[in-house]
């Protein structure tokens, strides 16, 4: 099967900037995949080289099965939601949702009507009228995003999306686009940097530092089994633990992670386990994060809230299965 | 900028103001008195009596109508010219980046900022080595260097204001480049384009130094009026050609100013 989107060892350096170096990817089409990463690590760069606005300095990029290069954006099929979404200030939310049926010619009725359904799709029926700078955030990006679907896109190219709205409107865009995408089989790119985001609605997930990739996987891929030191503490803070610590448990000379939920702690300073103390306690919720010193090894633990707490400074003893003890490739 | 919400100001800065406002615009009341007064050799305080045959005199004095129309026409074409530079230069400085771009901002805006007497030199002595005879066109040559920078000017403070990743999205959406600048940079920088053409009209309209350097035997309005005020006969036509070129120029500046009152200034509007 073709690749909706493929990047064969593509790198887009500006000057000594590596922003993206030597990349190899694949997109099945339909797929929702999630490039995360922290600032500055060449997300953005990535989605710009598939929406045709950066051209790889090498390697090679295809978008179902036909060579991207000097293809220009406006010629390909691919949509992209801007991360500071950039509606068309001069238009009202019809005409920015119909601008790209307008450019390609489409008679007036018949790019409304359009228009219509893709406001309605994104849940803003009646809207057409208003001008972009009478919406709230959360209605900004939904314009955005019926003006990218209103083409039809085989792919949408989403950067950061959700980045400026509030928690509650958040959790909420997540469901619908996560939905939205199912429904429309169109296959979605997201970049974010909240692990958070990238772990609850990709499909596939590929972690980004420093303009390349260091893991790509389902999520559960990642969480549970991350490659480097890196992706561990990245990718919902694991405890990433050394290679002679890892020694005493599993017998291998080998960096290891070991997720805060697993980790269980006991009180007093005798036990089978690894003795520690608790540093502070951290109120979340429905979970309270527990720091603790470990003969100098700084590791954190999560348990429900309710449990019977330790105080801070007493002694404690951490115990965790064997088998929750993931060994990674991380050269020691 | 408003003093309309702070505590008013004290009597004498008041008095102070009001002083420089007459110093100010007293003179050109004056002028206006002197088109109607009844003495044509020299223009003496109090007016002796009061007429308005001195509109009639100048509708038909053909050297007027002569002077008006080469300045209207010079002033047109400089700026037509000014808009298509000074826009296409605007968007290639905000748009792009490249080697060179910040001495290229630079030059550009340079003219404006150079004595109008330097620029008339350097293009007198640039048409003569080039064998280029003075006429309509090298007038129009002058006044363009001063026009593009004001159009220059305006069209980059709105090209400022507008994201670029818009045109990158008009793109995005299936739009080639002329399709881009026809349905999104135009409506965008429209106002600024008119205001910056308007100033440019009004700047070239009464330009004297760099004309006078550039120019021919033809006169345009400013240098008609300097001539004029020379020969002590039919003083106040020059007066009634002042009160419309008062209008001429100031209905355009105010047109600008409003149209670009709520974003970035007029820029460049003090040459
Ligand atoms: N046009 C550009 N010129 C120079 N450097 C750039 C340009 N675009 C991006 N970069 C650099 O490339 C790196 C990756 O940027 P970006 O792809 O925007 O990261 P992210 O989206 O992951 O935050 C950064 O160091 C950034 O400064
Ligand atoms: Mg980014």
């Amino acid at each position: 099967m073709t690749s909706a989107v493929s990047f064969q060892k593509v790198s887009r350096h500006f000057g000594s900037v590596r922003a993206v170096d030597a990349v190899d990817l694949d997109i099945a089409p339909g797929e929702f995949f999630a490039m995360l990463g922290p600032s500055g690590s060449g997300k953005t760069t990535c989605l710009r080289l598939i929406a045709g606005f950066e051209q790889p300095t090498a390697g090679s990029i295809s978008i179902f099965g036909e060579r991207a290069e000097g293809v220009p954006p406006y010629r390909r099929n691919v949509n992209t939601v801007f991360q500071d979404y950039a509606l068309f200030p001069h238009l009202n939310v019809l005409d920015n949702v119909a601008y790209g049926l307008m450019v390609k010619g489409i008679g007036k009725l018949a790019r409304q009507k359009a228009a219509e359904e893709a406001l309605s799709l994104v849940r803003l029926p009646g809207y057409g009228a208003r001008r972009p700078g009478q919406l709230s955030g959360g209605q900004r990006q939904r314009v955005a995003l019926a003006r990218a679907l209103v083409n039809q896109p085989k792919v949408l190219l989403l950067d950061e999306p959700l980045g400026a709205l509030d928690l509650k409107l958040r959790e909420n865009m997540q469901d619908e686009l996560k939905s939205l995408q199912k429904a429309l089989g169109i296959t979605f790119v997201f970049v974010t940097h909240d692990q958070g985001e990238a772990l609850s609605m990709a499909d596939r997930v590929a972690v980004f530092n420093d303009g390349k990739i260091m893991q790509i996987g389902t999520p559960e891929d990642i969480y549970q089994r991350p490659k480097t030191r890196f992706v561990a503490d990245f990718v919902g803070s694991s405890n990433v633990l050394p290679p002679d610590f890892v020694q005493r448990y599993s017998g291998q000379h080998r960096w290891g992670s070991l997720r805060p939920e697993s980790i269980r702690v006991g009180r007093g300073a005798k036990g089978d386990g690894v003795a520690a103390r608790l540093v502070s306690t951290n109120y979340l919720g429905a979970t309270t994060r527990l720091a603790l010193d470990a003969d100098g090894l700084r590791l954190h633990a999560i348990v429900p809230a309710g449990t019977a707490m330790p105080e801070e400074g007493e002694a404690v003893v951490l115990t965790f299965n064997r088998e929750h003890l993931h060994l990674m490739d991380e050269p020691t | 900028m408003r003093s309309d919400r702070g505590p008013s100001a004290p009597l004498g800065l008041k008095i102070a103001a009001a002083c420089g406002l007459l110093f100010l615009h007293l003179p050109i009341l004056l002028i206006f008195v002197y088109a109607f007064t009844t003495e044509e050799k020299s223009f003496v305080w109090p007016p002796p009596g009061l007429t308005t045959q001195w509109f009639a005199v100048t509708w038909n004095r053909p050297d007027v109508w002569e002077a008006l129309s080469l300045s209207v026409r010079v002033a047109a074409i400089s700026t037509a010219i000014a808009l298509v530079l000074g826009t296409l230069c605007a968007a290639a400085v905000s748009q792009t980046r490249f080697f060179g771009r910040e001495t290229i901002s630079l030059l550009v805006i340079l003219p404006i900022a150079l004595p109008g007497i330097i620029t008339g030199i350097a293009l007198r002595s640039a048409f003569s080595l080039a064998d280029i005879p003075f006429s309509f066109w090298t007038i129009v040559l002058g006044h363009a260097t001063f026009c593009v920078v004001v159009v220059y000017n305006n069209a980059v403070a709105r090209f400022r204001r507008t994201s670029g990743s818009m045109i990158e999205a008009s793109m995005d959406l299936g739009a080639d480049g002329f399709q881009t600048f026809r349905h999104v940079v135009l409506p965008n920088i429209a106002t600024a384009l008119l205001a910056g053409g308007m100033l440019a009209f009004a700047l070239s309209f009464d330009e004297v130094i760099v004309t006078t350097f550039t120019a021919g035997q033809q006169q345009t309005v400013p240098i008609w009026m300097l001539e004029e005020l020379i020969r002590p006969r039919q003083r106040p036509v020059t007066n009634v050609v002042a009160m419309v070129v008062v209008l001429v120029t100031l209905l355009p500046i105010l047109l600008a100013y409003y149209l670009t009152r709520d974003g970035d200034q007029i820029a460049g509007s003090g040459k």
